[in-house]
């Protein structure tokens, strides 16, 4: 399962995004090596450049990014930014992502929360293939049209 | 708080109800967006909504719409690659949504490829 959850408090000038799973975790070396953009798990290529992105995103703005992790029990990445600085990068299509990760990933579970001053936004994805009981799967065009309008209304 | 709602949700279950879903095993065609960080900066989320759009337009049930990372061909993207069961692979590239709609017209519904939009046919297949 992977939570993901935005928050933004305009009072106090901070957007925090933190990411969190259940999956194999990494031990304390790999947490170590994994800011590195040419560190990576994958057998396909050589670079790794998701993590290394996000911690100079978030740096640019005078926040930073923090790894919990624990091998067999997951991880935990939280990033911090200023959200009023000049270069934190826009939050771009969250729907159109969400969407993305349920589509290449319909097995693994989503829960997805945001807070955006007060404009609150929520999807588990376990409660709709709990109403859907197998009669359809969550990668459904209609139920993926549902999730886009869900976003397009609240955020 | 924007949820969804549990009708909605349940509309679309009886919709679907007694009709054969394939999307979680058997298909008859695979359509993969290569979803890399190359792919969404050149504009495959547009062409996999597009994708998502055609296929509910269309009332089937035997296409599955996946994603994948970045095939190493990034001045190429927006890429995808259209697996129609038994036939070979074909990797489309440079799309926009415009694109995707004819070849899901011509290649996902008729099985007749669009020679002008692909790069290869046959080098590659995940069966």
């Amino acid at each position: 399962m992977v939570e993901i959850k935005i928050t933004e408090d305009k009072k106090r000038d901070l957007l925090q995004i933190v990411i969190k799973d259940n999956g194999s975790g990494m031990d304390q070396e790999m947490i170590k090596k994994a800011r590195d953009p040419f560190v990576t798990t994958r057998t396909t290529r050589r670079v790794g450049l998701g993590l290394s992105m996000l911690e100079q995103a978030a740096q640019e703005t005078g926040g930073d990014l923090s790894i919990v992790s624990e091998a067999g029990q997951g991880t935990e990445i939280k990033a911090t930014f200023h959200a009023s600085h000049i270069d934190r990068k826009p939050m771009g299509d969250m729907g159109s992502s969400i969407i993305s990760l349920i589509v290449g990933n319909p097995d693994v579970d989503f829960v997805y929360e945001s807070d955006l001053d007060g404009e609150k936004t929520s999807l588990d994805t376990r409660m709709i293939k709990e109403e859907l009981d197998g009669v359809t799967a969550i990668n459904d065009p209609a139920v993926l049209r549902l999730i886009r309008d869900l976003f397009q209304s609240g955020g | 708080m924007a949820k969804l709602r549990v009708e909605d949700l349940k509309r679309i279950k009886d919709t679907m109800a007694g009709t054969v879903n394939l999307r979680g095993g058997e298909y008859r065609v695979k359509i993969t967006v290569h979803m890399g960080t190359c792919g969404i900066a050149a504009g495959a989320r547009p062409i996999m909504s597009r994708f998502l759009e055609k296929i509910e337009e269309a009332g089937v049930t035997d296409i599955i719409l996946t994603s994948s990372g970045c095939a190493g061909l990034c001045n190429h993207e927006p890429m995808i690659t259209v697996e129609v069961k038994e036939l070979a692979p074909v990797k489309y590239v440079n799309l926009d949504p415009e694109k995707a709609s004819k070849i899901f017209d011509e290649h996902v519904m008729n099985n007749n490829p669009v020679p002008e939009y692909a790069l290869s046919i046959g080098s590659e297949t995940t069966y």
